[in-house]
C-alpha cells in the first residue's frame, strides 16, 4: 500500500516536471521576445532537474541548475538585453519556414517514437555494468560519480578542463578590442618622458610671435 | 503506474523535435537558435541519464557531466561569435551571415 503510494507520488511528479519541461521547451522557440525565451529556457532547465532528482541523479540535477541557470542562462540573458536589437523585424518569415520546419519536425519525432517504442535492451547489457551504480544506503550519488570520474575517466575529466580553458580564452579574444581614439593613461610612455621632451623653451622675438 | 525508462526517453524525444523545430523556425535570431541547440543537449543528457540509471551504470552520469562542459563551453564561444558579429554589422540575423560569399 505504502509502496503502491510512493509509486503514485513519483508518477505524478514525472508527468508534472515532463509536462512543464516540454511545454517550456516550446516556449522558448515559439515566444516573441527572446528575454521571455531565456526565463522559458531556465523554467525548462529546473524542471529537467526535477526529471533527474526522480530518476536518482541528484549531482546532475545539482550541476544542472547551477551550471544552466546560474551561469548559462543569465550569459544569455546578458547578451540578450546587451544587444540592442529590433526583435519584431526578426519576427519576419516565422510563417514561411513553419511547414518545411513542421515536417522535418514530425518526421523526426515519429522515428524517434518508432524508436523508443520499439527497442529491447540486450540483457546481458543489464547483467554487466561497467561500473555498477552502489546503492544509496552505501555511497551517495556525488561519491559514486566522484570515485569514477578521478580515477577511471581521469584524462576526461582533464580534457574537460581544458575545452573550458580553450573557450574561456576564445570568448576573450573574440570579444576583446582595441578601440581607436581613446584617452588611455601610458604609464611606460609617462615615465620615459624628460624634462627636454615636455617642456619646449624658446626666445621669442619682440612683436613678432612665433 | 510504473514510470519506467520509456517515458523518460519519449520526453527527451519531444524536446530533441522541439530543438530542431526551434532551428528551423527562427531562422533570423541567432539567439533563440543557440538556446534551441542547448534544448537538444538538455535532451541527450535526459537520454543519458535514464540510460544510466535504467542499466544501473553510473558511467552514463559522467559522461553526461562532459556533455554538460561542452555545452557550457559552446554557449560561451557561441555568445561571443554573436556579440562581434552584431558590432561589425549591427544585426544578428542569419540571414545576414554572407561576408564570405558562401
Amino acid at each position: 500500500m505504502r509502496l503502491e503510494l510512493s509509486m503514485t507520488v513519483t508518477a505524478a511528479f514525472f508527468y508534472l516536471f515532463a509536462t512543464i519541461t516540454i511545454a517550456s521547451g516550446f516556449m522558448v522557440i515559439a515566444s516573441r521576445n527572446p528575454v521571455q525565451s531565456v526565463l522559458f529556457l531556465i523554467l525548462a532547465f529546473v524542471n529537467a532537474a526535477g526529471l533527474f532528482l526522480l530518476m536518482g541523479a541528484e549531482f546532475l540535477a545539482m550541476i544542472l541548475v547551477i551550471v544552466y541557470v546560474g551561469a548559462v542562462a543569465v550569459l544569455f540573458l546578458f547578451v540578450v538585453m546587451m544587444l540592442d536589437v529590433d526583435f519584431a523585424a526578426l519576427r519576419q518569415g516565422f510563417l514561411q519556414y513553419l511547414p518545411i520546419g513542421g515536417l522535418i519536425g514530425l518526421i523526426l519525432l515519429l522515428e524517434l517514437i518508432l524508436v523508443v517504442g520499439t527497442y529491447t535492451i540486450d540483457p546481458g547489457l543489464v547483467r554487466s555494468p561497467a561500473v555498477p551504480i552502489p546503492s544509496a544506503d552505501v555511497m551517495t550519488n556525488t561519491e559514486a560519480i566522484g570515485q569514477v570520474l578521478y580515477t577511471r575517466y581521469f584524462y576526461f575529466f582533464q580534457a574537460a578542463g581544458l575545452i573550458l580553458l580553450v573557450a574561456m580564452i576564445g570568448a576573450i579574444v573574440l570579444t576583446l578590442r582595441e578601440r581607436v581614439g581613446v584617452r588611455r593613461q601610458d604609464i611606460s610612455k609617462q615615465n620615459a618622458r624628460t624634462q627636454e621632451t615636455a617642456v619646449e623653451v624658446r626666445k621669442v622675438p619682440f612683436r613678432q610671435g612665433i | 503506474m510504473v514510470i519506467g525508462l520509456g517515458h523518460y526517453l519519449t520526453v527527451a524525444a519531444v524536446l530533441f523535435t522541439l530543438g530542431v523545430f526551434g532551428i528551423f523556425i527562427n531562422r533570423k535570431n541567432v539567439i533563440v537558435i543557440l538556446m534551441s541547440i542547448e534544448l537538444i543537449l538538455l535532451a541527450v543528457n535526459i537520454n543519458m541519464v535514464a540510460f544510466s540509471t535504467h542499466l544501473n551504470d553510473i558511467v552514463g552520469q559522467v559522461f553526461a557531466m562532459l556533455i554538460l562542459t561542452v555545452a557550457a563551453a559552446e554557449a560561451a564561444i557561441g555568445l561571443a561569435i554573436l556579440v562581434v558579429f552584431f558590432r561589425n554589422r549591427g544585426s544578428i540575423a542569419v540571414e545576414d551571415v554572407n561576408m564570405m560569399r558562401g
